[in-house]
C-alpha cells in the first residue's frame, strides 16, 4: 500500500505531538502547575521562557508540553470506547439482522440527531467537570457515524463468498464476526476512528474552554485558553500557542485520516488530471 | 409528493420522541442531584429536610415512569417544564433567544457558501492547480481549527487591535456586531462545503451523461449550467442542510464567546448550574432544528431530483 504526502505529514504531526506529551516530564524546563511565581507573571516569550509566562508566572511551553498529554489521552480513550461501542452495534445489526438491527438502526438515527458536543454537555452536567466524566462523555456520543459503516460493510461482506463457506464449515456467529468480518472492514474503521480523535481533542479544549471539562490547575490546551481570553489585550502570546498545539494536534489526526483512507480506497483517491 | 412529504415527516416523530427520553434519562440517572448542588454551600451538607422539600416542589421524588409520562404529555402541550433557576417558563426563555441563534447561523451558512461554492467548483476544474492546492489546505485548516480560538484571534485583531468591530455582544442586533461570530461559526461549515462541492462536481465532470453532452456539441457553458451545476447541487444541498442544522448545536462555544444571547450561550449557562428543565429544553430545540431542517432537505431534493423519490 502507497500512502500518499497527507500521510506522511500527518504521521509527522501526530509523532510529534504523542512525543512532546510522553516526553513532557523531562525536556520541560519547568514544573507545569508549581513553579508559579508572581515575580515573573505575564512575561513576552524570551531565552528562558520560550513561550512566555502567565498571569501566575507559570512557563507557557512546559504547560503546553504537558496539555499534550490530557489531549491526547481524552482523544485516544474517548475515540476507543466510541469505536468499540459503534462496531459492536454495527457489526451485530448488520450480521444478525431483525428486531435488533431495528433496534440498532432506530438508535443510530437519534444519535444522529443529537450533536456530539450538546450531548457530552448534557452528560457532564449530570456527572459535572473533570478527566474521567470528560472521556464518559465524548466516549458515549459521537460512535453513530462508524456504527453506520460498520452496518454497512457487514451487510456486504455477508454475502460474499468466504463468509459463507465458514458458515458452511459450521463456525459460530461471534467467530465468524471477528475472524472474517472485523478483519475486512478495519479499513475504513480506522479511517473514522483516527478522525473521530481528531474531533474529541477538539471538543475536549472547547468543553475544558468554557469550564466544562478538565479543571484548572491541570494543562489542559483548553483550559489555558480560558485563562488567556481575559489577559489577551495584555499578553497575547499566552492564547497563540496553545492554540497553534489544538490546531497542529487535529490537523495530524485529520490529516493521518484523510491520508489513510486515500490509500485503503482507491476509488476516493483525489482525481489527479 | 404530498403523500412523500407526509411519510417524510411522520417519520421523524418516533426519532423526537426517543431523543427526549434519552435526555431525559440522562438526566434522571443521579436523583437528587440538582437539589444537592443547589443547596449545598461547599461547606457542608445539605439539610436533608430542606433537600426533600426542594425534590417534592420540584417533583423529582415522584417514580420516573411517572415523571417521564407527564415529561412527555407536557410536552406535546408545548410545556418544556419550568427553570428551576429562575422559575420561569423554559419555553419563554428559548423563544426569547432563538431568533438571536438563527440569525447567526444563517449568516454563518451566508459566509460559508459565498465563500466555498466559488472556490470548490474553481477547484475541481482545474484540479492540481494553485487555486485547488489552495483551497484544500484551507479546508484541511479550517476543520482542524479550533473555534473558539480562531473567534478569540479574530477578536484580538479586529476588535482589540485594529478598532473595527464590537469584540462581543447582540449590539440590538446590528449587523457590525454579527461579523465576526459568523464568520467564526463559519469556517467550518466552508471548508466541509469546499470539499464537497469539489468533490461533487469532479464526480459529476467524469460521468458519461457530461460525455455525452460534449460529444453532442453542447457548448461548455451550457454543459455547466444544465448539467453539472445541477446534478452538483443535490450533493452540496445535502451538505448544507446538514450543516445548517447542525449548526446552532455547534454554535454553543462562539455564542458563549462573543457573549451572543442565543439558546447555546443559554445551554452552556444552564449546564454549569446544573438547571436541568432548561438544559433538556434546550437540546430538545436542537434537535428539532436539527431534524426539521434534514426533513426539508430531504423534500427539497426529492423536488429537484426525481431519481430520489422513487428509490
Amino acid at each position: 500500500m502507497r500512502f500518499g504526502f497527507n500521510f506522511w505529514l500527518g504521521a509527522t504531526l501526530t509523532a510529534l505531538v504523542i512525543f512532546a506529551g510522553i516526553l513532557a516530564p523531562w525536556i520541560a524546563p519547568f514544573d507545569p502547575v508549581f513553579n508559579a511565581d508572581l515575580m515573573n507573571s505575564e512575561l513576552p516569550p524570551d531565552a528562558t521562557f520560550w513561550f512566555g509566562t502567565d498571569a501566575q508566572g507559570r512557563d507557557v511551553l512546559t504547560r503546553t508540553l504537558y496539555g499534550a498529554q490530557i489531549s491526547l489521552t481524552v482523544g485516544i480513550v474517548s475515540q476507543l470506547i466510541n469505536s468499540l461501542i459503534g462496531v459492536t452495534l454495527g457489526m451485530t445489526g448488520g450480521y444478525w439482522g431483525g428486531w435488533w438491527d431495528d433496534l440498532v438502526s432506530g438508535l443510530t438515527n437519534v444519535m444522529l440527531a443529537i450533536p456530539s458536543l450538546i450531548f457530552a454537555l448534557a452528560v457532564l452536567a449530570v456527572l459535572g467537570p473533570g478527566l474521567p466524566s470528560l472521556l464518559i462523555a465524548l466516549g458515549l456520543t459521537n460512535w453513530s457515524w462508524t456504527c453506520r459503516v460498520a452496518r454497512s460493510s457487514t451487510l456486504s461482506l455477508k454475502s460474499q463468498g468466504y463468509v459463507q463457506a465458514a458458515k458452511i464449515l459450521g463456525y459460530g456467529d461471534m467467530r465468524i464476526m471477528f475472524t472474517q468480518i472485523l478483519p475486512n472492514m478495519m479499513g475504513p474503521i480506522l479511517v473514522m476512528a483516527t478522525l473521530g480523535m481528531g474531533s474529541a481533542v477538539l471538543s475536549e479544549a472547547a468543553l475544558s474552554f468554557i469550564g466544562l471539562g478538565i479543571q484548572p490547575p491541570s494543562p489542559s490546551w483548553g483550559s489555558m485558553l480560558t485563562d488567556a481570553r481575559q489577559l489577551i489585550q495584555l499578553a497575547p502570546w499566552i492564547a497563540v500557542f496553545p492554540g497553534l498545539a489544538i490546531f497542529l494536534t487535529v490537523l495530524g489526526f485529520n490529516l493521518l485520516g484523510d491520508g489513510l483512507r486515500d490509500s485503503l480506497d482507491p476509488h476516493m483517491r483525489t482525481r489527479k488530471p | 409528493m404530498f403523500i412523500f412529504t407526509i411519510r417524510r415527516v411522520l417519520q421523524t416523530i418516533p426519532t423526537v420522541i426517543v431523543a427526549a427520553l434519552i435526555i431525559f434519562v440522562i438526566f434522571s440517572v443521579v436523583p437528587g442531584t440538582f437539589a444537592t448542588s443547589l443547596l449545598a454551600d461547599g461547606k457542608r451538607a445539605a439539610d436533608p429536610q430542606l433537600i426533600a422539600r426542594l425534590n417534592e416542589e420540584l417533583g423529582l421524588n415522584k417514580p420516573l415512569v411517572e415523571r417521564f409520562a407527564t415529561y412527555i404529555t407536557n410536552l406535546a402541550h408545548f410545556n418544556l417544564g419550568t427553570s428551576f433557576r429562575t422559575r420561569q417558563p423554559v419555553i419563554n426563555l428559548i423563544t426569547d433567544r432563538i431568533w438571536a441563534s438563527f440569525i447567526l447561523a444563517s449568516a454563518a451558512m451566508m459566509f460559508a457558501l459565498i465563500v466555498a461554492l466559488p472556490l470548490g467548483f474553481i477547484a475541481a476544474l482545474r484540479p492540481g492547480s494553485i487555486v485547488d492546492t489552495a483551497t484544500m489546505i484551507g479546508a484541511v485548516s479550517g476543520l482542524s481549527v479550533p473555534e473558539f480560538w480562531l473567534g478569540l484571534v479574530l477578536m484580538y485583531i479586529f476588535a482589540l487591535q485594529l478598532n473595527w468591530l464590537p469584540s462581543f455582544g447582540y449590539g440590538d442586533g446590528s449587523f457590525q456586531n454579527l461579523i465576526l461570530p459568523a464568520i467564526t461559526l463559519g469556517v467550518a461549515p466552508m471548508a466541509l462545503l469546499a470539499r464537497t462541492t469539489r468533490a461533487g462536481v469532479l464526480d459529476v465532470l467524469h460521468s458519461d451523461f457530461i460525455r455525452t453532452a460534449h460529444a453532442k456539441g453542447m457548448s461548455d457553458v451550457k454543459v455547466m449550467r444544465w448539467h453539472v451545476a445541477r446534478n452538483a447541487l443535490v450533493l452540496i444541498i445535502t451538505t448544507v442542510g446538514l450543516q445548517f442544522g447542525s449548526l446552532v448545536g455547534q454554535a454553543v462555544i462562539i455564542e458563549k464567546l462573543f457573549a451572543w444571547p442565543g439558546i447555546g450561550s443559554l445551554l452552556v449557562d444552564s449546564v454549569a448550574i446544573r438547571d436541568i428543565p432548561v438544559v433538556q429544553g434546550t437540546i430538545l430545540v436542537i434537535v428539532l432544528w436539527f431534524l426539521a431542517i434534514n426533513t426539508a432537505v430531504d423534500l427539497i431534493y426529492a423536488a429537484i431530483d426525481p431519481r430520489i423519490k422513487q428509490g
